[in-house]
């Protein structure tokens, strides 16, 4: 029994992560109808930044709450930036061509990153890449684990976790459906050429959307870096893709589908590993995402759109 | 207007792009920069189209992963290699054909990747025309190797493979470490004779054929000795969450747990494992073998156990030697990948000097000779598998080194 519910923990742990980096997916899909391979890779540079931002500040200067979030904030500035980079200069000039032309450059942006980041180079003493050697994520968040109920624990680190990922999720929907900015998003997504005849900066919208899921990208990955420690350029690829496949399930560009799909993936993984056996694991995990495909293709919550032809 | 405005946006895309398939397909590109802390990296490369019997200088060929997560694998057995290699230059080289030569050695990249070290090995065969190939350390990328060094019948010594299906790929395979079946039942003697171990929970890699093989054969010992396997659980690379394996394992109250990984997934495992309240000592092999074990695993990895190939501690002159010369020219205590790497590029020196001839059948002929070679890791003797016999040392880890805690023998 305690079993059960250290796993239901564990589950929805490892879920939260997926739902993080799964918003950002959704988000960028939702207006761009564009799925941003390179978004796992954004998180990974954001992992980096935050790294070398608590290293700098020493140990003590950033476990304090300013310093936390200082180390939150600088990642999330850089990936912001790194985003409006990546769409100005990879897929905006794409936009306006087929929709693979701009997956296959996501997908070359993503090699590009992780790849690029294996190298090290530095400029007059500072690292500009760091390297393909692991690291362990500096502990921003003093480790406390608390028992209840028997022998199951929960960290504060979990806890912290899903507390982050409610309040994102519900401040992404508040943007979405109750600001001008968000109204906005929804036209483009709509489409976008209309939306630019009707006044709307087309641009900045789009730039401002990849800056925001950057962001958010950065922020999961350091929630991400500081629950399981390890740092390394390809860390970014397998929870990206776990992402991907969570916001699937939950319906591709559907807020609340990107979180539940990720819980639901998170809990699915940890049961087959606590009772199916850990070999099945990926292959579950992957098989639950074709059964959706099969039998609701939209997803979860996604809504059926009928395609013009 | 446009059209033509928007022009050299496409071509500053298509250039990023094409950059990145060149990257792609190239590990040379990585090979060099991947390594600056070595920046007199493999000497001078020959010409690669020259076959290297005109040229002054004998090519030997490696492979390792010097970018990937295993990285500090590759680049520890590249330094290991390239003191060997400067050594015996320094010394005068060798004597080919009644001719002196010096070596130079030619370093691919493969990131860690099985298909790319098969396509390096390609590489270095039908383009650089190497004499010998050194490599690799991970056992699933030797694998993927050896046919086609067997195939064209150049000889292949692996410092640091372990696991027995390497060599048997074929006669022009060697090692010059001891093999898996070793390493599993020492860990499983030292299990059940010093830790008095009755229940062990095993958690491996299923992606890496060194982790599953070192399962397979502690499983077998231990079980031989009267000891249970009371959980068997599975992860796969490139995992970062291990609570649900360790909530099994907790569940199953081990008096020990063997994870026969690599370093990298191992300081995260006993971190998570600690945080879960599993408090029963961790036991695993060479794969732990890198100062970043130290770093990743942090206070959650002091008091584990692993085997290994040699130990800092050894007193004897030549180890010493050998340590003092590695801290003087990369600033780290050489691992035991540097060791055996280096054990490795001598082994195949020495042979080239008996052969006095590149020729690969006559290199191998000598290679399989290889009889009582001091190595910085032991003393080599190849058998007739081609597998190095030679004692196994269990460590332990304590506050950021290892402590040396017995010898085991064959």
């Amino acid at each position: 029994m305690s079993d059960l519910l250290q796993h239901v923990l564990n589950g929805l742990a490892a879920g939260t992560i997926y739902a993080l980096v799964a918003l950002g997916y959704t988000m960028v899909y939702g207006v761009l109808k564009l799925i941003n391979f390179a978004h796992g890779d954004v998180m990974m540079v954001g992992v980096y930044v935050g790294y070398a931002s608590a290293k700098q500040m020493g140990r003590d200067t950033s476990s304090s709450f300013l310093g936390v979030t200082l180390v939150f904030l600088l990642s999330m500035a850089m990936c912001a930036a790194l985003g409006f980079l990546i769409e100005r200069f990879a897929y905006r000039p794409l936009r306006d061509k087929p929709k693979l032309t701009a997956l296959i450059t996501a997908i070359g942006m993503s090699f590009f990153l992780s790849y690029s980041f294996q190298l090290e180079a530095s400029l007059g003493g500072l690292t500009v890449l760091p390297g393909a050697a692991p690291r362990a994520f500096p502990d921003v968040i003093t480790s406390q684990v608390w028992l209840i109920i028997g022998d199951v624990v929960v960290s504060n680190k979990q806890v912290i976790s899903v507390v982050v990922a409610l309040a994102l999720m519900g401040g992404l929907q508040f943007l979405v459906f109750r600001t001008r900015f968000g109204m906005a998003m929804r036209a483009v997504s709509f489409d976008h050429r209309t939306a630019g005849l009707m006044g709307i900066p087309v641009d900045r919208v789009i730039a401002l959307t990849f800056m925001l899921g950057s962001a958010l990208a950065a922020g999961a990955g350091i929630l991400y870096a500081i629950k399981d420690t390890l740092v390394q350029p390809l860390m970014g690829v397998t929870v990206g893709l776990k992402a991907f496949v969570a916001a699937v399930i939950g319906g591709i560009g559907h807020v609340p589908g990107a979180v539940v799909g990720s819980l639901c993936l998170g809990l699915v993984e940890e049961f087959v590993v606590g009772y199916g056996g850990s070999t099945w694991r990926d292959a579950v995990a992957f098989g639950f995402l074709i059964a959706v495909l099969l039998f609701r293709p939209e997803g979860i919550f996604g809504r059926v759109t009928a395609e013009k032809v | 207007m446009l059209a033509a405005r928007r022009a050299p946006l496409f071509a500053f895309t298509f250039a990023v792009l094409a950059a990145l398939g060149g990257c792609e397909k190239k590990p040379t590109a990585a090979a060099g920069g991947a390594a600056p802390e070595a920046p007199k990296a493999e000497a001078k490369p020959a010409d690669p189209a020259t076959p290297p019997a005109d040229a002054d200088t004998i090519l030997l060929g490696e492979v390792g992963s010097l970018t990937g997560s295993e990285a500090t694998f590759g680049i520890s057995t590249k330094n290991g290699i390239q003191m060997a290699i400067e050594e015996v230059n320094a010394a005068g080289g060798v004597t080919v054909n009644g001719k002196p030569k010096k070596l130079a050695v030619r370093v691919y990249d493969d990131q860690g990747k099985p298909e790319e070290a098969a396509n390096a090995v390609t590489r270095l065969i039908s383009q650089d025309r190497v004499v010998a190939i050194l490599g690799e350390v991970a056992s699933s990328n030797s694998l993927a190797m050896a046919p086609r060094a067997q195939a064209a019948k150049v000889p292949m010594v692996s410092p640091s493979s372990t696991n027995p299906k390497v060599t048997e790929v074929g006669d022009f395979i060697f090692r010059v470490c001891f093999i898996d079946p070793f390493q599993g039942t020492v860990m499983a003697k030292f299990a059940t004779e010093t830790l008095k171990a009755k229940n062990v929970a095993i958690l491996k890699d299923n992606k890496s054929d060194y982790s599953l093989g070192l399962s397979q054969f502690f499983t077998e010992t231990f079980t031989k000795q009267g000891g249970t396997i009371v959980a068997e659980e599975a992860y796969s690379k490139g995992d970062t969450d291990f609570r649900g394996q360790l909530t099994v394992i907790k569940g199953k109250k081990p008096d020990a747990i063997y994870v026969p990984g690599y370093y990298t997934d191992v300081g995260v495992i006993a971190r998570q494992a600690r945080e879960l309240g599993v408090t029963a000592p961790m036991m695993g092999g060479d794969g732990w073998e890198s100062e970043k074990l130290f770093e990743l695993g942090g206070a959650a990895i002091d008091g584990s156990y692993f085997s290994n190939h040699y130990s800092t501690d050894n007193p004897s002159p030549v180890v010493q030697g050998f340590i003092k010369g590695f801290e003087a020219k990369f600033g780290s205590k050489p691992d035991s990948l540097a060791a055996l790497g280096y054990d490795a590029a001598m082994v195949v020196v020495e042979a080239l000097k008996r052969a006095g001839s590149t020729d690969g059948q006559k290199l191998r002929d000598e290679l399989a000779k290889t009889n009582n070679h001091g190595g910085i890791a032991g003393t080599i003797t190849l058998d007739d598998k081609r597998n190095a016999v030679k004692p196994a040392v269990i460590l332990q880890v304590k506050d950021g080194h290892t402590a040396y805690v017995a010898t085991i023998s064959p």
